[in-house]
């Protein structure tokens, strides 16, 4: 069976693209053969900066031949029908077979797709590929208007079996594709020809060429964390790094260079920051003293001084790079030494935040009264979490962030100290932006708590407010993140947050919401409610909407979290999220499943009756009417239930409520095998009719169970 | 070859080099601009489809880099070296090399690289693909295969090079201060670094463009220019003295670069918020979209009357 190997060979390919771009290629190119006929036993694709490469093993090397019968009309139909049949089919007449049929002759079509030869089939796909690549930008070059990464220079298509190999006839845009690539650009620039691939990443060996990408990075960090190793230092990983790294070199040696002395007191962070964007170089810190006290850089090629002149040129550059970051730092601390943290963020004032919330400075100023009444809620200091939330966005307007917009909230931190502020305030700077995502760790300090609190609250409010809410897949100002943030920090830190009266603490600082972009109390008594009221409902709304999809993740059904938030106290999350887990463990167990069942016999019973009667049954079952033993054991049941559920639900302890209401099970279904409730008499039977009710009252107590699905 | 000794050597290398490549020489613009792509050989020529080469340095100005000549490479004046070829050859990134090889940088002891960096300009309305070169980590030259300018897809497509003189310069020269760097051959009777030439200018200009230039009259001047323009090419095509087809795309394009240039001034002076930034971007841009849609309306932007069409 042939091998088939494309290489298609260009100008450098933005390292961030190349790994999409391999699984493109081979999806692509498999995809459009196969849907032409074609099979295969494997496939694998490569990339170096200058080359996609793709091989296919056990190509068939033809398509198939396709035989299809179309029966027509009768042979005696008007011949309207056949000039019909005729043309649907493309044939004439006399290409037409007569059959005989259950009713007689009829015309039968029978047309055969002659297979095709696996060259003509490649040529046809790979051109089609290569002219509608996915690449996230694509461009054209000299006169030209084939569109591709950057320029395309050459196309290697090869089909090779025992008998040899041959190249596959086709042109794109001008370039022919042959049998030839080159090496290395600097070692190796010489073209080659190829038989198959395996001759072909032999000879790219040769020519200083490492085909797979795992390998380079594979490479690189064997190579640099043995450096670091020699020196009694390490490596600091970084897959990313790593990844990005691995597509900028062909050939990857590693050098190690230390940092100039004069450096070694900038934080850590700035110095790993500042050499891996500007330089994409890896860290290497001493694990005695814990500093970053090295690097390590990946050049594309060998020397025959060993790399000298290059390491020496990237000492140079690293030590220009971080005489910039000094500079920023000793500005940033002066700057904290003369004006304090605040004065540091004085031109907030100027920065707008966005032009319908106005500047970041008043941003701020809403953040803080937000955070100071937060703050008793969570076990903070109000006036510390004040006092941090003044200061938390300072570093903003910090040279190191300027530059550095990722070390945002870490610099505050460091400021912060040196500015002799508390540790609650330098934290909080740091912390407040947490959690970021769903893994992301969560703060649990009181002070970052609230500020945290507030600064994601205020942003949620406001946008909320001028009505810029994410929409499908739209979430601009990352809004959902925002929502997570504020459910993690509650529930992790087991907070008992009134959630609507905070949510309209926060709404009540931005500008009265347009009419029409929030549900301007539809069934509510309107003039009762201030907007920042409705704006908090919905932002609540919102919050239970990813409540949702948050604990789904943890295992809990949509219709136990519906249950109950139709309960009462639904604002606060963690007894939501502690009701939930409650109930959702009960359904698990057998009893629980079984008193749902009974309970909804109930209830339909009752809403039935109550329908019917035109009168509400939800007071006055009394024992002394009860006949039958299940109906006074039942009382009996009830009266018990509801003297054990009170405590535990003024407890909170929603497992312990749920094992009792679970005591009810068997009264309950004894009662409906004993009892009819519509009995004749008509008093038995409010009486009965009462008693439900007083189970429903119990069962609803917990949760809404008529939410419950099944 | 040998390595050069001087920032005038290396630009007359480069200059030779292009020069022996086919390039047209050209002098600089000889207005205020922030990068030699403003230059109109840069700008107007990458549009249409005539043919072109040029070279040259073009002295840039970026009033909030100014450091009052004390950082040892941070300029508010400074040169760029700019190659612009259309349509843009296969070879490009080969010669782009040599022109390496031709400053002394040996290509066998250094490691280069071509690090995904993609070219917008707001102001211009422009953008391309391409790189920033790297050498031993060092950025030194931008190379862009420019897509599209003035708002106008490019066709055939340029391909722009532009070297960071200085930074260059002080790399291949060994010099970790640019005040240091020898302008001339150090051996001359006269020696002049950097320094000798450019260090005063840079205190008096970083003074100048932080507190001296009057905001007010930057402001009337930004919009004097604006205005400028759009009068130029609101005239009609055709020139009733000479009675020929006169579309004074340059003349208006001029006062798109001043625009420009008032802009950057006025930013320096820390005069326009981060809202009216975007703003005033925006005019220019559209000045620079009005000039571009001009340019091709003539000849050399690769306009054919219809007569002889």
């Amino acid at each position: 069976m042939p091998e088939l190997l494309i290489e298609l060979f260009s100008e450098e390919i933005p390292a961030r693209m190349q790994g999409a771009a391999r699984d493109n290629l081979k999806k692509l190119v498999t995809d459009g053969l196969v849907e032409a006929g074609l099979t295969y036993a494997s496939a694998q694709a490569f990339s170096t900066p200058r080359r996609l490469v793709l091989v296919l093993d056990g190509l068939s090397s033809e398509s198939p031949t396709l035989r299809e019968e179309r029966k027509g009309p009768s042979v005696s139909a008007p011949e309207k029908a056949l000039e019909g049949f005729l043309r649907s089919t493309g044939l004439t007449l006399d290409q037409l077979e007569k059959r005989a049929d259950k009713k007689g002759e009829v015309w039968f079509a029978v047309m055969e797709k002659p297979g095709r030869q696996a060259p003509e089939i490649i040529a046809e796909v790979l051109e089609k590929v290569i002219r509608s690549f996915p690449w996230p930008k694509a461009m054209r070059w000299g006169a030209g208007s084939l569109r591709w990464v950057r320029p395309l220079h050459s196309i290697l298509c090869l089909l090779s079996d025992e008998a040899g190999s041959t190249v596959v006839p086709l042109t794109v845009d001008g370039i022919v594709a042959g049998n030839t690539t080159a090496g290395h650009r600097f070692m190796a620039p010489a073209p080659f020809a190829v038989t198959g691939f395996e001759d072909y990443a032999a000879k790219l060996k040769a020519a200083k060429v490492v085909l797979d990408s795992a390998e380079r990075a594979e490479m690189i960090w064997h190579d640099a964390s043995q450096m670091a190793f020699a020196q009694g230092l390490e490596l600091v990983e970084d897959k990313g790094l790593l990844n990005e790294v691995a597509g900028l070199v062909e050939f990857p040696v590693a050098l190690m260079g230390a940092i100039a002395e004069d450096f070694l007191h900038l934080p850590p962070e700035v110095l790993q920051t500042s050499m891996k964007e500007h330089q994409k170089f890896f860290s290497v810190k001493n694990p005695k003293t814990g500093r970053i006290e090295g690097f390590v850089t990946v050049a594309n090629r060998e020397t025959a001084d060993h790399g000298e002149t290059i390491l020496k040129g990237n000492l140079k550059v690293l030590s220009a790079r971080l005489s910039d970051a000094r500079f920023f730092w000793e500005h940033d601390l002066r700057l904290v030494k003369s004006e304090g943290l605040e004065g540091m963020g004085a031109g907030l004032v100027n920065v707008t935040f966005h032009n319908k919330l106005g500047s970041q400075k008043a941003r701020i100023d809403r953040i803080e009264a937000l955070a100071r009444e937060i703050a008793p809620r969570v076990g903070a200091q109000p006036d510390l979490a004040a006092e941090a939330a003044r200061v938390v966005k300072s570093d903003l307007r910090s040279a190191m962030v300027g530059e550095f917009p990722e070390l945002q909230g870490l610099m505050g931190s460091y400021y912060a100290r040196e500015a002799g502020l508390p540790d609650a305030v330098a934290n909080a700077c740091k912390g407040h932006y947490s959690p970021l995502g769903p893994s992301d760790e969560v703060p649990s300090e009181p002070v970052t708590v609230a500020v945290a609190l507030a600064d994601k609250i205020d942003t949620l409010t406001g946008f909320w407010a001028i009505d810029e809410k994410p929409t499908g897949s739209k979430d601009p100002f990352a809004l959902r993140r925002a929502a997570l943030g504020v459910i993690r920090l509650v529930l992790a830190n087991g907070l008992r947050l009134p959630a609507l009266e905070t949510l309209r603490e926060g709404a009540s600082r931005h500008p009265e919401p347009a009419k029409g972009s929030i549900a301007w109390g539809a069934n509510e008594i309107i003039e009762q409610k201030e907007p920042a009221w409705f704006v908090a409902r919905d932002v609540l709304e919102f919050l239970h909407d990813r409540l949702k999809v948050f604990l789904k993740d943890e295992g809990i059904r949509h219709d136990v979290i519906d249950a109950v938030l139709a309960m009462p106290g639904s604002d606060d999350l963690t007894l939501v999220v502690k009701r939930a887990e409650a109930l959702s463990a009960f359904l698990k167990t057998e009893d629980g499943g079984n008193l749902i069942q009974g309970f909804k016999r109930a209830n339909n019973i009752l809403t039935q009756a109550e329908a019917k009667d035109g009168v509400e049954y939800s007071y006055g079952a009394d024992v002394k009417f009860a006949e039958a033993e299940e109906e006074k054991t039942l009382f009996a049941a009830l009266d018990a239930a509801e003297a054990a559920l009170a405590p535990a639900m003024a407890a909170e302890d929603f497992a312990t409520a749920m094992a009792e209401m679970a005591k009810l099970r068997a009264p309950i279904d004894a009662f409906f095998t004993a009892v009819q409730i519509n009995a004749e008499n008509a008093i038995v039977r409010r009486n009965r009719l009462n008693l439900l009710s007083r189970i429903r009252q119990i069962c609803l107590s917990v949760a809404d169970l008529t939410k419950l699905e099944g | 070859m040998a390595a050069p000794r001087s920032f005038q050597e290396i630009i007359l290398r480069l200059m030779t080099y292009w020069a022996s490549k086919g390039c047209a020489v050209l002098q600089p613009y000889d207005m205020e601009v922030g990068a030699g792509t403003f230059h109109p050989a840069t700008t107007l020529r990458s549009l249409g489809n005539r043919p072109w080469a040029a070279a040259y340095v073009q002295p840039s100005r970026r009033p909030t880099d100014g450091r009052y000549g004390e950082n040892p490479n941070r300029l508010q004046h400074y040169y760029q070296y700019q190659v612009l070829i259309k349509p843009s050859p296969p070879d490009l990134q080969a010669l782009y090399l040599g022109s390496l090889e031709a400053i002394g940088i040996d290509l066998n002891l250094h490691d280069i690289r071509f690090v995904e960096d993609d070219w917008e300009s707001p102001t211009l309305g422009a953008w391309g693909l391409g790189w920033e070169v790297w050498c031993d980590g060092m950025e030194v030259s931008q190379f862009t295969y420019f897509q599209q300018v003035g708002g106008h897809d490019c066709h055939p497509v340029s391909g722009e090079l532009t070297y960071g003189l200085e930074r260059l310069a002080m790399y291949v020269l060994g010099i970790d201060h640019v005040m240091d760097m020898p302008f001339n051959d150090p051996d001359s009777p006269i020696p002049l670094k950097y320094g000798d030439v450019f260090r005063q200018t840079e205190e008096e200009y970083s003074r100048h463009n932080f507190d001296a230039a009057t905001t007010e009259m930057l402001l009337r001047h930004f919009e004097d220019a604006e205005a400028e323009c759009e009068k130029i090419l609101s005239f009609p095509a055709d020139d009733p003295n000479t009675g020929k087809r006169i579309v004074m795309a340059h003349p208006a394009y001029d006062q798109c670069i001043k625009a420009s240039h008032l802009f950057n001034l006025l930013d320096a002076r820390g005069v326009i918020s981060v809202t009216e930034r975007q703003a005033y971007i925006g005019r220019v841009r559209a000045l620079a979209k009005k000039c571009a849609d001009a340019f091709v309306q003539t000849e050399a932007g690769g306009y054919v009357a219809e007569a002889q069409a």
